[in-house]
């Protein structure tokens, strides 16, 4: 009995898709934490409703401290220097205040330091001579990002806000948050995004293209002022034209290219696949959130497009995937199928061989033409429905 | 800290984890008639991140793992591990390392970026870390940029050196107050002090005490450089471990219970990988070179003359750094090892796509030989970077002879692959490999080993988990590394020198174990692999051309016994350095003749993509 409860247990793990599917949902509840990246000042509590960009909580980081050589400018020795200053530590000072002097030989000869900025004098070093003009404190604010209600104040760091949307995950993407009405500009999920397409009416929307968005059409969108362009592929060589450098690690988001861009299926031309385009088509002229910031290394961030909305949710909201059984939709994400859409047609126990030798743990796929594949179980990944 | 149930001789089982940044790993260790053994290894995803933020989970569920498979009850009802074993339950040691949420992360400072800096460079690594930035006075970049530098990077740990003892030191508190100014905060957090290790002149020691006493965790070790002469790292080392287990393993979620329930103290996964790579150079008294070739980041280790050096490529990596590979190598340098047609951006497309769905595995043949390519130019890049970390003292006098009179400059990297006598792999793609002569010749293609070379490779990853014990117990953890955990490719001769193709480069006598004798003549170009067991011993004497040296010189002939492997003896007359042609089709058609002459893919599927 034991025995056979192991076997099933074990038999249920293997057959996990290793890659989590992306989540395409048209009514879930959205949680987003904003949080400081220091103490400081929250200003909403909760029951509170809040607009994308309401600022909700705000710190101060501390000055850029400029470092000035008194010693040094004045030619006198470090430990000799303190006599001279005509600021002490914690005094405020302008930009071109001075802040030592020095005069010798009954005033023939006088040197003076001055203030490179305003700010505070913070410290002065009888060992280097050096002392430390602080700026003024820099203020920092983190907005709602989405809007909805406050369900959660985290004293001095932020808070959580709660809404009811549409989600879509895509699989990669470059830029930050922005906002912006869904215009989808092609006809069909399989079209290509090209400049044509884009408009000067597309200033400050979220554009939706089909199979590939092209570097024109990049160009263009930055030139009308488009917030984000969402498409299902890219092609390596357009990426990098329109970063300006080669992406080497997936860690995205801090770019400044004039928009935010999100892939949705991968590189190359890749049809975006049917449910994430008709969800979108769906939600025309909404404003939504979107964010390009992905980092899969360790805790997996993918990009996303929020959607808020007043539709009650369809589920429970972000329980995790069950798992491959026969009849899960997958799709392929590595070749010789890569794109392909099926269902689990079966999960051999049994290890199998590849045309590369590997031994490995497979699934059989039958794909939306009626064709049975067999793939490794780590190339594929589920369809949340 | 090492806190022992019961004398090493009375154990019985041993229980290694690393806590890696995807997986959490398990290896269940039991001694048999008096011989230490691997039993079973258990896996599940590592829980560092939300919604779980715990990493005793994910080690709890690779450790169920293992009870599921062999039916020893290890886990305590309360949490931890039972621990002694008690004639039916539990183990007698615990121990782990760890990688999950990036690591160990510091920013090291010194005064000159050549000098101090570099031994503060080489310590940090030393300890397992990932080196953000290094700051020094004379870096390049003025004053205002290395304090934006230090406030936009989050370290786990500092580490300041600067000047010998009793030699600088005003600029060396410039540097100091520089990073007091900067006002630098911790990864994990912000409400604990950001510790930071001070390594420097000893002469300075009350004032960086007077000046560091707010908002750092400080610690004063030995100078790292008293002399210029002498590279004193170790003391540096130990501080960086011991403020890694009290302030930053502390404050990531759930290490504070794990810290608990291990009985020696939890070291960096590179750090454990380090003390194994020691431990092979250590047993078989020779100079190593050896790698872990991972998905984020590629550590590579050398131990030359008993000299331990290691260091990380944070971005070359085989899954999730796989694009930076081709950032940094260039999309031609990874083409150049394929031998059929296939189109530039389509390579690139698909090295993207694998960058964004890490965990997909090549199917294909042609997607193999792909994977295969990129991995020679990760250890290519990554030998690279190791041999500027790997490098003579400098600021030394050298005495010069008069042959040195006639050289450019003297070279900085004493690493060098004549003088290599092991190498030694580990990471997914190595052990992955479906013949292990693709491990074997990758790592010939990308790091050219030169003379007799002898190759290794994990068998199952389990060289940090064998590294943090050997720590502790030495015996048990070679007793399982020889046993179950390296597998012996074979060995590799190389001849160092080029010419023209088609000339020759050497002949060679081997006598075989059962007394046969084969004779190979080997022209510039040629591969060959002759099968050679695990464990079995040939004579080789080697007879190189003129220009050409197997290890006793120019044109000098060399007796030796070489060692077999499940791969064989790889006997290798392709030039020093690899004579790749520079037209398409002849380097295609090359490429092909190697890698059909050591079986290294299956031929006819081969064939039919050529």
């Amino acid at each position: 009995m034991a025995k056979e409860e192991k076997a099933v247990k074990s038999e249920t793990e293997q057959a996990h898709a290793y890659t989590p599917g992306l989540k395409v949902k048209r009514a879930t509840v959205v949680r987003k934490t904003r949080r400081l990246p220091l103490l400081g000042k929250v200003f909403v509590k909760e029951g509170d409703t809040v607009t994308h960009d309401q600022v909700v909580a705000r710190t101060e980081i501390s000055g850029d401290p400029e470092i000035v050589k008194i010693s040094m400018i004045l030619g006198l020795e470090p430990e000799d220097t303190a006599a001279f200053l005509t600021k002490k530590v914690g005094d405020k000072v302008e930009e071109g205040e001075r802040i030592a002097f020095y005069k010798a030989l009954f005033g023939l000869i006088k040197k003076e330091v001055v203030s490179p900025i305003s700010g505070t004098f913070e410290s002065f070093s009888e060992i280097t001579g050096q002392a430390i003009i602080r700026g003024a404190p820099i203020p920092v604010d983190v907005d709602a990002y989405i809007p909805g209600k406050v369900v959660e104040v985290l004293p001095r760091e932020g808070a959580v806000i709660e809404t009811n949307a549409a989600f879509i995950q895509g699989i990669f993407g470059i830029g930050g948050e922005t906002h912006g009405e869904i215009h989808v500009a092609v006809e069909s999920n399989e079209d290509v995004l090209d400049a044509d397409a884009i408009t000067p009416d597309h200033k400050g929307k979220v554009v939706i293209g089909g199979s590939l968005v092209t570097l024109d059409a990049l160009h263009k969108a930055v030139e009308v002022g488009v917030s984000a362009v969402v498409c299902g592929g890219i092609r390596h060589y357009d990426l990098t034209s329109f970063t300006g450098e080669e992406i080497g690690v997936a860690i995205t988001g801090q770019e400044e290219v004039g928009l935010t861009l999100i892939i949705t299926e991968g590189f190359g031309r890749m049809n975006m696949s049917a449910r994430t385009f008709n969800l979108l088509k769906d939600f025309e002229g909404y404003l939504s959130s979107v964010n390009g910031a992905t980092q899969i290394r360790a805790g997996v961030l993918r990009p996303e497009i929020i959607i808020p909305h007043d539709i009650p949710p369809e589920d429970a909201g972000e329980e995790l995937s069950q798992g491959m059984v026969p009849g899960t939709p997958v799709r392929i994400i590595r070749q010789p199928y890569f794109g392909a859409i099926g269902k689990v047609h079966s999960l051999p126990v049994e290890l199998q061989q590849l045309e590369s030798e590997s031994m490995v743990r497979v699934v059989n796929v039958e794909l939306d033409n009626g064709e049975v594949v067999t793939v490794p179980r780590a190339n594929v990944e589920i369809i949340e429905e | 800290m090492v806190k022992l149930s019961k004398p090493l001789e009375e154990m019985q089982y041993i229980l290694a984890t690393d806590v890696g940044s995807t997986t959490t790993k398990a290896r269940f260790f039991h001694k048999v008639n008096g011989e230490w053994r691997f039993k079973v290894a258990g896996e599940a995803p590592t829980t560092v991140e939300a919604p779980y933020e715990d990493v005793t989970l994910g080690v709890q569920n690779a450790v169920r793992e293992v009870e599921e498979l062999t039916g020893h009850k290890l886990l305590a009802p309360e949490g931890g591990l039972i621990i002694p074993y008690d004639g039916e339950k539990g183990v007698d040691l615990y121990c782990t390392t760890s990688s999950a949420g990036g690591g160990l992360q510091m920013m090291v400072a010194g005064l000159i970026k050549s000098m101090t800096a570099e031994s503060a460079n080489r310590a940090a690594l030393g300890a397992g870390a990932i080196v953000m930035d290094v700051i020094a006075r004379d870096d390049g970049r003025p004053v205002y940029k290395k304090i934006q530098r230090i406030r936009t990077l989050r370290p786990d740990m500092i580490l300041l050196a600067g000047g010998t003892d009793g030699g600088a030191s005003q600029h060396v508190m410039e540097i100091a107050e520089m990073i007091k100014a900067a006002e630098p905060k911790p990864r994990l957090g912000v409400s604990y002090e950001l510790p930071i290790v001070y390594a420097g002149n000893k002469d300075l020691r009350d004032q960086i005490r007077e000046l560091l006493k707010e908002g750092f965790a400080l610690e004063i070790v030995d100078n790292i450089r008293p002399v210029l002469e002498v590279e004193n790292t170790e003391p540096a080392r130990r501080a960086v471990h011991e403020l890694f287990m009290e302030h930053v393993m502390s404050h990531a979620p759930g290490y504070t219970k794990l810290m608990k329930w291990t009985d020696v103290d939890i070291m960096p996964t590179p750090a454990g990988e380090g003390m194994a790579m020691q431990l092979i150079a250590d047993t078989y008294k020779m100079n190593v070179l050896g790698v872990g070739l991972g998905g984020a980041t590629t550590n590579v280790y050398s131990v030359v003359d008993g000299r331990f050096v290691r260091s990380v490529s944070a971005n070359l990596g085989m899954s999730y750094s796989v694009t930076n590979v081709m950032k940094e190598a260039g999309i031609d340098n990874i083409m150049r090892w394929i031998p059929f047609n296939l189109d530039k951006e389509e390579v690139a497309s698909r090295l993207m796509n694998k960058m964004i769905r890490p965990t997909t595995i090549p199917q294909t043949l042609e997607d193999l030989i792909v994977e295969h390519s990129v991995a020679r130019e990760a250890l290519r890049l990554g030998l690279k970077h190791h041999r500027t970390i790997a490098t003579r003292l400098k600021g030394v006098q050298l005495e010069r002879t008069i042959s040195d009179m006639f050289e450019q400059a003297v070279e900085d990297s004493y690493v060098k692959m004549m003088n290599i006598d092991i190498c030694a792999g580990t990471g997914g793609l190595l052990s992955h490999a479906p013949r292990r002569i693709q491990s074997m010749l990758i790592l010939t293609d990308a790091w050219q080993t030169e003379g007799i070379t002898r190759m290794m490779q994990d068998s199952v990853f389990m060289m940090p988990h064998l590294g943090v014990l050997s720590t502790v117990y030495r015996d048990a953890a070679w007793s399982i590394f020889d046993k179950d955990c390296l597998v012996r490719l074979g060995t590799c001769v190389a001849a160092s020198g080029l010419t023209k193709p088609g000339d020759h480069v050497m002949d060679l006598t081997i006598e075989m174990p059962n007394g046969d004798k084969v004779e190979k003549t080997l022209n510039l170009g040629d591969l060959e692999l002759v099968p050679l067991a695990p464990g079995k011993e040939a004579t080789v004497h080697v007879s190189p051309a003129s220009h050409y040296d197997v290890g006793a010189g120019p044109g000098k002939e060399l007796t030796a016994t070489v060692i077999g492997g499940v791969a064989g003896l790889l006997l290798d007359a392709r030039g020093r350095p690899l004579y790749l042609p520079e037209e398409e089709s002849k380097r295609k058609e090359l490429l092909l003749e190697w890698f059909k002459a050591v079986h290294l893919y299956p031929e006819e599927i081969l064939e039919a993509m050529v």
